[in-house]
C-alpha cells in the first residue's frame, strides 16, 4: 500500500490544525461587523497552545470556529487535511461553566458520549476517566453536589472519554476562585502529560498562558488578528518566579498592551 | 413569633387544626342556627361517608374516576411530551400550528361535552375525552416553552457528541426541560381530577361525579353530596401530593432549586 504510505509520510510533516486566512462577520442589526481577520495558524500534534487577547476580541469565536461551531465567513480550517464542517466528537469543547448535564451523575456525564461501545469498555472508560481527573467516590454524585472545580474536572473528563484528538477550551477555569485556578492548570498539565492531546486554551489570564501553553497566540482588538505568537521555552515543572518567565509575562503584557506596573 | 425563627413541629400541626375546627364550627352552627332541612351539617356528611363506604360503591366510584383520569392524563403525557418537543425544536412548525393550539386551549372542557358524546356516545370513552383534552394543553405549552429554555451550551455539548436530532431530543432537550415539563404535568393532572368530575356529572353513569349529581337526583341526599365532595378534594390533595414527590427524583431535583 505505497498510497498509504504517502499519507502518512505527508502527515508528519503536515500540521494537526491548521487555520487559512479565517475570517468571520457577524451579521448585527443589518450591519456587518469583522470579528476575526485573516487569521493563519498552524499546530502541529501534541501542542498546548494558548489564545489570549483583549476581552471581546473575539477569543471564543476563533475556538468556536475551529471547532466547528461556526462556518466561518472566509478561509477555512483544516484539521488533518480534513476541511472542518462542524462539531466532531473528534475534537471536543470544554465551556466555562455550566457545561455538565444536572441530570446525570458523574458517570452518567462521563460515559454520555459512549453509548456506542460495549458496556465492559464503556465502564472501563468512565472508571479510568474518574481516576484521571480524581473524582473517586463521587461516581454516583449529581453536579448540584459538586465544587466548581471538580464540574470543571468532570467536563474534562466527558471530554477525554470519547478520546478525541484536540480539546478545545473556552476559558475553563475562569469562573473558578483564583486558588482552585492554580491547582486546576496543575491538574490539566498533568493530565495532557499523561494523555498527550493537542489543546486549544482561550483565557484572559496572563499567567495562565505563560504556565500553561507551549505557544502562546496573542490577538488584536476586534477585528482580532494574530498579533504575536510567543513560544515558551520553559520545561514542565515551571519556575513562576524564573527570570525568563517573568520575561515572557511581562514581554506577554506588552503585547496586549498593558503596563505592568500598577 | 419572628419569622426568622423556625416554626416548632406542634406548631405546624396546631394552627392548621386550629383552622379547620374552626370551619367545621362554623359548617356546624350555619346549619343549626339557620334550621335548614336541605343542608347537611358535618355529623350527617360524616354519617353520609360511612353509609358509601359501607355501601361499596365509593370505591367503584373511585376507581373509575381514577381509571379515567389515569388514561386521558397518560393519553395526554404520551402525546403531548413528543409534540411538544418537536414543536419547541421547530419554531416553523410551532408557528404554523400554535394559533390552533391557542385557539383551543382557553375552550373549556365542559363546553366539548356534546361533541364528545357525538364523538363516544354516553361512557368511559368520552370521559376520558375529555380529561385527555383537559390535560394536554398544559403539557404542551410547558414543553415548548422548557425547549427554548434548554441552555445552547447543553445543546452544543451534544452536538459535539455526535448526537442526532432524535437523539438530541431524547438524551438532552428532553432531560433539561424536563423540570418545566413536569410543573406542566402537576398543572394538567389537577385540571384532569377537576374535568373528570365534571365529565361524569353528564357524560358516563359511575365515577365520583357521578356519584354527586346521582345523590342530588334520587332523593335530594345532600350528604351524600357533600361527602362525595370530600373524598373528589381529598383524592385531589392525593394525587397532588404524589406527583409533587417526582420532583424529588436526583435527576430533576437540579430543575426545582434556586441555586445551581
Amino acid at each position: 500500500m505505497s498510497q498509504t504510505q504517502v499519507v502518512v509520510s505527508g502527515t508528519k510533516s503536515a500540521p494537526k490544525l491548521r487555520a487559512e486566512h479565517l475570517g468571520v462577520v457577524y451579521d448585527r442589526d443589518g450591519q456587518s461587523m469583522p470579528v476575526l481577520e485573516d487569521i493563519d495558524l498552524d499546530i502541529s500534534d501534541g501542542e498546548f497552545i494558548c489564545l489570549v487577547g483583549p476581552s471581546g476580541c473575539g477569543k471564543s469565536t476563533l475556538l468556536n470556529a475551529m471547532a466547528g461551531f461556526l462556518s466561518p465567513t472566509s478561509g477555512s480550517v483544516t484539521i488533518d487535511r480534513e476541511t472542518v464542517t462542524g462539531p466532531d466528537p473528534r475534537r471536543i469543547l470544554v465551556f466555562q461553566e455550566r457545561g455538565v448535564f444536572p441530570w446525570l451523575t458523574v458517570e452518567g456525564n462521563i460515559g454520555f458520549g459512549l453509548s456506542k461501545l460495549p458496556r465492559a469498555e464503556r465502564e472501563r472508560r468512565i472508571a479510568h476517566y474518574v481516576k484521571t481527573v480524581r473524582l473517586e467516590g463521587f461516581e454516583n454524585s449529581y453536579p448540584s453536589d459538586l465544587s466548581g472545580g471538580m464540574k470543571q474536572r468532570l467536563q474534562v473528563a466527558r471530554a477525554l472519554a470519547v478520546n478525541p484528538d484536540i480539546l478545545f477550551l473556552d476559558e475553563p477555569f475562569g469562573a473558578l476562585d483564583s486558588i482552585t485556578r492554580v491547582i486546576m492548570r496543575g491538574e490539566l498539565l498533568r493530565i495532557w502529560q499523561a494523555e498527550r492531546r493537542t489543546i486549544l486554551f482561550v483565557t484572559h489570564d496572563i499567567d495562565e498562558a505563560v504556565q500553561l501553553a507551549d505557544r502562546v497566540v496573542v490577538l488584536s482588538s476586534r477585528p482580532a488578528r494574530i498579533k504575536e505568537v510567543l513560544t515558551i521555552d520553559i520545561a514542565h515543572p515551571r519556575n513562576i518566579s524564573s527570570p525568563r518567565y517573568l520575561e515572557l509575562r511581562d514581554e506577554l503584557l506588552k503585547q496586549i498592551g498593558l503596563a505592568y506596573e500598577i | 413569633m419572628s419569622s426568622l425563627t423556625k416554626p416548632r413541629l406542634w406548631e405546624k400541626f396546631f394552627w392548621p387544626l386550629i383552622a379547620a375546627a374552626l370551619l367545621l364550627a362554623l359548617w356546624y352552627y350555619s346549619v343549626v342556627w339557620t334550621a335548614t332541612k336541605v343542608f347537611p351539617s358535618p355529623l350527617s356528611v360524616e354519617k353520609g361517608i360511612v353509609e358509601l363506604f359501607h355501601k361499596h360503591v365509593l370505591w367503584a366510584d373511585i376507581a373509575d374516576s381514577l381509571r379515567r383520569v389515569a388514561i386521558g392524563f397518560g393519553l395526554a403525557v404520551i402525546v403531548g411530551i413528543p409534540l411538544g418537543l418537536s414543536l419547541g425544536w421547530y419554531p416553523s412548525a410551532n408557528q404554523v400550528v400554535n394559533p390552533v393550539i391557542q385557539l383551543i386551549r382557553p375552550i373549556s372542557p365542559i363546553a366539548w361535552i356534546p361533541v364528545a358524546i357525538i364523538f363516544f356516545g354516553v361512557g368511559d370513552n368520552a370521559a376520558i375525552f375529555l380529561v385527555f383534552l383537559g390535560s394536554i394543553f398544559p403539557i404542551l405549552v410547558a414543553c415548548i416553552s422548557g425547549v427554548s429554555s434548554v441552555p445552547p451550551i447543553f445543546r452544543s455539548a451534544g452536538r459535539n457528541f455526535g448526537l442526532s436530532t432524535p437523539q438530541l431530543l431524547m438524551r438532552v432537550i428532553f432531560p433539561a426541560a424536563l423540570p418545566q415539563i413536569l410543573i406542566g404535568a402537576r398543572l394538567a393532572l389537577g385540571i384532569a381530577w377537576l374535568v373528570v368530575v365534571a365529565g361524569e356529572m353528564i357524560a358516563v353513569d359511575s365515577g365520583l361525579g357521578y356519584l354527586v349529581i346521582d345523590s342530588r337526583n334520587s332523593g335530594k341526599r345532600y350528604d351524600l353530596v357533600v361527602a362525595a365532595m370530600l373524598m373528589i378534594g381529598i383524592i385531589g390533595l392525593a394525587l397532588d401530593f404524589c406527583f409533587r414527590r417526582l420532583e424529588k427524583i436526583k435527576s430533576v431535583r437540579w430543575g426545582f432549586r434556586d441555586a445551581s
